[in-house]
């Protein structure tokens, strides 16, 4: 009985501490509050978000809602009643879908001065690009020179025999990556000669898997996990990461990326405003915010991606173990969105059976 | 047929059989009895083969059994808590042994109806044994027991849940079933009247060892010691000292008795045990030596006699004595017994 | 004093009272999970989202059930062909290190697939332990065993994840058997072998059978183990309804075939409850139990030591290996690509206390080690509270029941995504998005965690004879009295053993928790998750101690409620 009273009285304590355990948002007496709905990748410093709530007498909310997929599905489902003010997160291969569902106001921010116009995909400015990256393969440099190779500078290469059975790849029905990936070889070979490529891989020895996870850490070999498979479809700033995320920082990246014509293809992540809110100013103002030169500054070394303001400086890691692309494949927004399914269809056919 | 030999057992430490022996003949039916937790149940769980001894030997015929299992023995268990087995009928709990025997389907059925027959349950061969009441349960592990014709016998407190007349029924029936199979069976039982009835021979066991062993006349005529005449109900236990040995005198809070002896002789001064039947008590008592004095405290007609029950005041006791003539309630009288009648008894010894 | 004596006499009648234990549990059910499902379904089946039979992908829909029956199906068959021995052993053998294994068996549960994944590489990957001490065995250029990305890592991942189940229900009911019932057996002739078919495994088959149920179901839901170990080439329900819903964003096919999984889980739940017909009253409590021992020599010891070794190899290794590799230096020196890594370090634990970036989003351990047990405490009480009242009302002999019971197990049958979505369509406004407190969370943790208690306190409740309580009153006790004197130590175990499940599952849900949590409320799966979707050496590490961490807890938390010896037998 006497244990009985124990493990109540600790219920109860539990239940009090609950109510008191430590929050990092910020003390609740500020008059307003601004909602920001993002994907789970999304990170920024602390300092920079806690100077944009003092400028503006703001607490800032976030909302992480899964990956693009499922907060784009939460951010449509919601639309009669949003559950944010803003909405970051969706890319370019969802954008059509995010802009027939009118989840969004537009805004014409004044910094869409200094954003090249390939990342305003929506002239409405209905959602606004925020940042940039590529999906790439990545390599193994260390491989490569052991076994005396030389990288191969296309996607056409990749089918020779001598890459046989190295690259792992992932599936777009499933993995965002591996997605893109696909978009990049039907951006290189079209809509008539991708499959062919695909068989051609496959016959290669191509190693497909479910997720990035797997792709990386089981089957890379210029991971920790330490695989079999020394090229993986990844993103191209990962070397950087490789470099950041190192134990004993190294003095070059382990990885690169093979950036030829078409072989890398470019996300872009845009904001919006969601339509609705009842904080249409405080969220123009975190959209310029978002655009501004810090948040910018910010983004490589939290989301490891590109910044779109072309004022934002590159942190050394990137200019140093970060290849970009001349010429990144890219596809319509409207083409992807209307296609994916049958490509992907398609694909798995072609590939996995 | 069956010889224990030496068996002996803790219990959580403690000792619980001290080198416990007898032996039952083929066409012998014995009667185990004792106080309980002396081990009766654990004794026959031991014979049967589901608990190990610490030492001794059972024997079947001169065979030891320490290596065959209890399935192989072929004896038959009657458990005190029935044991039966909740997910299958009553016939189906009557008919397992004779499957596992591996007998004929008709064989079963007929052996199973007979059964049922003989416990009167007929009615009962489809219901689930869960929904039986606790005569009813103990009926059916009696049949179970008996239907695979074991080699052996052993009934743990086979009828104590019956009534009067169900007890007396079945009783008769086991009996018979007994003297005609005339196979050796080990009855436990703490109701005297049953095993008097029951017994070709009675065992009494406490603290571990085997205390007395014989016809059940023997016990009720030569108890052994205090305890048993206790254990047994033989009558009015008074203790006192021995003062004098011939005639064999005692002192005793009711006075100077004189009493004579059985079991074992005693010296002066040493403690004993004097036994006064209620039966004996004689009512007209101006003959007796021995005379006891004391208030009517109770009073009850048992058809061939009365059951009277007297209050000693100045010490406190109760005496329990059967009479021919009634008496009143109040009312003091004296009772006298012969000093043939009175059995002076060994105290229990002291156990090491 | 008319009405008084109507309710008296409405009480009397099982159906009545049977809804009246039911109605908490209905409600909460009612609520929380129907609601939001039917809100969802409703929506999305209508052409406003394109919703059109004639056009629907119908093989994305009979593919993956097909696929989903046949792997779950000998998925739940090895488990049971490992469990049972297991449970024999946990049942009937006493022997070092007994509470401890059996802590360890049940760890797998709670693991996020994600980490399972990486444990499972550490062990048997291209450069895992196995492999390598293969390769250096026998010579080989090539790692030999092909594990991951294969038909037998989805078996062998299920087997790891759920033999926890079939050793906790049924050893739990094994040990409790009336010993007596072997030992008439055994006198009326029946080898051992007889004993154990015609009596023990009998008097087992209820609780084979419901711990069966749970293993299929969570085979056939199962997600990210056919997704990362399994790889794209299989594909369940579950992981098409995420590619639907996710990635294709065709809603209305993923709530197709979400309808389509609760139906199956619907068919599966009467078909078990069907065959295990009335529950028997098996025992009564004072009947001396089969109870532990010390295996015999010879023989005896033999198969314990095999089944203690093989357990520990199954179930434990990959756990090993992962825990091992989080205190392992993950780099080699580039160019020396052979070794194996050296060098112990506990950086990686250090990295996790140590917010590297200033992020708002950093995680840190403990925080999130609280914010997991905290969930667990809250989703434990409801789950028990909610239990007890649900066990009782499935006491009573009412046809209620038979449509009640089903519904209950639904849960375990949904999605965690459309769960989620439902819940964003249902629970998007006051009081709930008031809140900065994700009390959602735990309620969807309980959703699942329910049918689980109530499997479990169900049999225990069963088996509590009438008498008893009839006794107790005749003797004086009030009802609550007599609940809190005869009812409550008697299920004491089986409150243990649901209460241990709750933990289990709150601290492992994944799914539904990347939907319902708050950045202020990082719980320890999401910060794993968060680690290992990234890349980098500490980043990986980092997952690894943060799993290592997830797995200490976990075990404090399984030892803690095994401890607390309520009144009650002790059979733990």
């Amino acid at each position: 009985m006497k244990r009985t009273y124990l493990l109540l009285t600790l219920t109860l304590i539990l239940g009090l501490l609950a109510a008191c355990a430590p929050q990092s948002a910020s003390p609740s007496e500020s008059p307003r509050v601004l909602t920001v709905m993002t994907h789970d990748s999304f990170a920024a410093s602390e300092g920079l978000i806690a100077q944009f709530e003092a400028e503006h007498n703001v607490t800032v909310s976030f909302i992480r809602s899964g990956d693009t997929g499922s907060a784009l599905n939460q951010a449509i489902l919601s639309r009669e009643n949003p559950l944010a003010d803003v909405f970051y997160g969706v890319d370019n291969t969802f954008l059509t879908r995010a802009l027939q569902a009118g989840i969004f106001e537009s805004y014409s921010s004044p910094l869409l001065e200094v954003i090249p116009a390939e990342f305003i995909v929506d002239p409405q400015h209905y959602a606004l690009p925020v940042d940039y990256g590529d999906v790439c393969i990545n390599y193994d440099k260390a491989y490569f020179e052991e076994h005396d190779l030389a990288v191969p500078a296309s996607l056409e290469e990749l089918t020779q025999p001598e890459y046989a059975g190295l690259l792992v790849t992932e599936n777009p029905a499933t993995s965002s990556p591996g997605l893109a990936f696909l978009l990049a070889t039907i951006a290189n070979f079209g809509e008539e000669g991708y499959l062919d490529y695909w068989r051609d891989l496959a016959d290669n020895g191509l190693v497909v898997v479910g997720d990035w996870e797997t792709a990386y850490y089981t089957n890379f070999s210029g991971s920790s996990g330490q695989g079999p498979q020394p090229m993986v479809v990844s993103y191209g700033s990962s070397p950087a990461a490789e470099v950041y995320f190192a134990e004993t920082p190294p003095d070059e990246a382990p990885t690169a990326s093979i950036i030829g014509p078409n072989t890398c293809f470019r996300q872009i992540e845009f904001v919006g405003i969601l339509n609705g809110t009842p904080n249409r100013d405080l969220a123009e103002a975190f959209v310029d915010f978002m655009l501004s030169v810090p948040f910018q500054e910010d983004i490589p070394l939290q989301m490891f991606v590109f910044p779109v303001n072309t004022e934002a400086a590159l942190p050394k890691v990137f200019i140093d173990s970060v290849q970009v692309p001349d010429q990144p494949a890219t596809l319509a927004i409207d083409v992807i969105d209307a296609s994916r399914g049958d490509w992907i269809e398609a694909w798995m056919q072609t590939v996995l059976e | 047929m069956l010889t224990v030999h030496n068996i002996e057992k803790t219990y959580e430490g403690k000792p619980l059989l001290r080198k416990v022996s007898f032996d039952v003949a083929r066409d012998e039916t014995i009667c185990l009895l004792g106080p309980s937790g002396s081990g009766k149940s654990t004794l026959l769980r031991i014979i049967a083969g589901l608990e190990n001894a610490e030492a001794g030997q059972i024997l079947w015929a001169g065979q030891d059994l320490a290596r065959v299992p209890a399935h192989e023995r072929g004896f038959g268990l009657m458990f005190q808590d029935y044991a039966l087995f909740p997910h299958r009928t009553v016939a189906e709990n009557i008919a397992f042994g004779l499957r596992m025997q591996n007998r004929p389907k008709a064989e079963i059925q007929a052996r199973v109806k007979t059964a049922l027959e003989t416990i009167t349950m007929t009615a009962f061969a489809d219901r689930k044994v869960t929904e039986l009441s606790g005569g009813e349960q103990q009926r059916v592990a009696l049949a179970r027991a008996l239907a695979p014709e074991p080699r052996l016998l052993m009934l743990d407190e086979p009828l104590g849940a019956l009534d009067r007349t169900l007890r007396e029924q079945l009783g008769r029936e086991l009996r018979r079933i007994l003297r005609e199979t005339r196979i050796p069976a080990i009855y436990v039982t703490h109701d005297q009247e049953e095993a008097y009835a029951i017994a070709d021979r009675l065992l009494l066991l406490h603290h571990g060892v085997i205390l007395q062993s014989g016809e059940p006349h023997e016990f009720y005529h030569h108890p052994r010691n205090a305890w048993v005449a206790r254990f047994f109900g033989l009558g009015n236990l008074i203790e006192g000292t021995v003062t004098g040995k011939a005639p064999l005198t005692v002192d005793t809070p009711l006075g100077l008795i004189q009493g004579c002896c059985e079991s074992q002789p005693l010296s002066r001064g040493q403690k004993t045990t004097l036994l006064f039947r209620p039966a004996q008590a004689v009512q007209d008592t101006d003959n007796s030596p021995n005379r006891i004095t004391g208030k009517v405290i109770d009073q009850v007609f048992q058809g061939e006699h009365y059951r009277v029950t007297l209050h000693i005041n100045e010490e406190a006791m109760y005496f329990h004595v059967m009479l021919q003539k009634p008496v009143r309630i109040d009312e003091a009288i004296t009772v006298g017994y012969d000093p043939d009648d009175v059995l002076c008894l060994e105290n229990e010894e002291e156990m090491e | 004093m008319a009405l008084k004596s109507q309710l008296g006499s409405l009480f009397k009648n099982p159906t009545w009272r049977a809804a009246l234990f039911w109605l908490l549990p209905a409600a909460f059910l009612g609520y929380f999970f129907y609601q939001p499902l039917l809100a969802l379904f409703e929506l999305l089946i209508s052409p406003e989202w394109g919703f059109d039979l004639s056009t629907l992908n119908w093989r994305r829909v009979w593919s993956p059930l097909e696929f989903t029956i046949g792997q779950a199906s000998l998925s739940t068959l090895l488990t049971l062909i490992i469990g049972l021995p297991g449970a024999w052993l946990f049942a009937k053998f006493e022997f070092p290190g007994k509470q401890t294994l059996k802590m360890l068996t049940t760890l797998p549960f709670i693991l996020p697939t994600v980490v399972v994944a990486a444990g499972f590489n550490a062990l048997l990957g291209p450069r895992g332990w196995v492999n390598l001490g293969l390769m250096a065995l026998f010579d080989l250029n090539a790692p030999p065993i092909q594990f991951l990305n294969t038909f037998g890592a989805i078996l062998v991942a299920h087997v790891f994840y759920n033999t926890t189940i079939i050793i906790r229900v049924v050893s739990n009911a094994w040990t409790r058997q009336n010993i007596r019932l072997q030992h008439a057996a055994a006198v009326l002739g029946a080898t051992p072998w007889q004993t154990f078919k015609e009596v023990t495994f009998p008097l087992l088959r209820p609780s084979i059978l419901a711990a069966t149920l749970l293993v299929f179901l969570f085979n056939f839901t199962s997600f990210g183990v056919v997704l990362m170990l399994g790889g794209p080439q299989f594909s369940t329900l579950e992981v098409e309804i995420y590619i639907q819903a996710l990635h294709m964003l065709n809603l209305p096919l993923a709530a197709v075939l979400s309808i389509l999984q609760l139906l199956c889980t619907l068919v599966i739940t009467i078909g078990h409850n069907r065959l295990s017909g009335r529950r028997d009253r098996t025992l009564a409590p004072g009947s001396p139990e089969v109870g532990v021992r010390i295996p015999k020599r010879g023989l005896e010891r033999l198969v314990v030591i095999l089944l203690v070794v093989s357990l520990f190899a199954l179930l434990v290794s990959p756990l090993a290996a992962l825990a091992a590799r989080s205190f392992v230096k993950l780099e080699a020196d580039r160019g020396e690509r052979g070794e194996i890594q050296r060098g112990l370090t506990l950086d990686y634990y250090r990295e996790l206390g140590f917010n590297r970036r200033g992020s708002l989003f950093y995680v840190p351990p403990i925080a999130a080690a609280w914010n997991s047990l905290m969930f667990a405490g809250i989703t434990i009480l409801i789950t028990l509270f909610l239990g007890l009242l649900v066990a009782y009302g499935l006491r009573q002999r009412t046809a209620l029941n038979a449509i009640l019971d089903p519904l209950l197990m639904l849960p375990l049958g949904a999605s965690a995504i459309t769960l989620g979505l439902g819940f964003i369509i249902v629970f998007n406004r006051p009081p709930f998005s008031n809140f900065r407190f994700p009390i959602l969370l735990p309620i969807a943790h309980s959703l699942v965690a329910l049918p689980f208690v109530v499997r479990t306190l169900g049999p225990a409740l069963q088996s509590i004879p009438v008498s008893l309580r009839n006794a107790a009153r005749v003797l004086g006790a009030s009802p609550g009295r007599v609940w809190r004197e005869i009812d409550l130590p008697l299920l004491a175990p089986a409150i243990l053993v649901g209460g241990i499940f709750a933990l289990t599952i709150s601290l492992g849900e994944f799914g539904a928790t990347t939907f319902l949590t708050r950045p202020e409320y990082p719980t320890l799966p999401v910060a794993i998750f968060r680690y290992i979707s990234q890349p980098g050496a500490l980043n990986y590490g980092q997952a690894l101690a943060m799993s290592t961490i997830l797995m200490t807890v976990s075990a404090a938390g399984i030892l803690l409620i095994e401890h607390l010896h309520l009144p009650g037998k002790d059979l733990f």
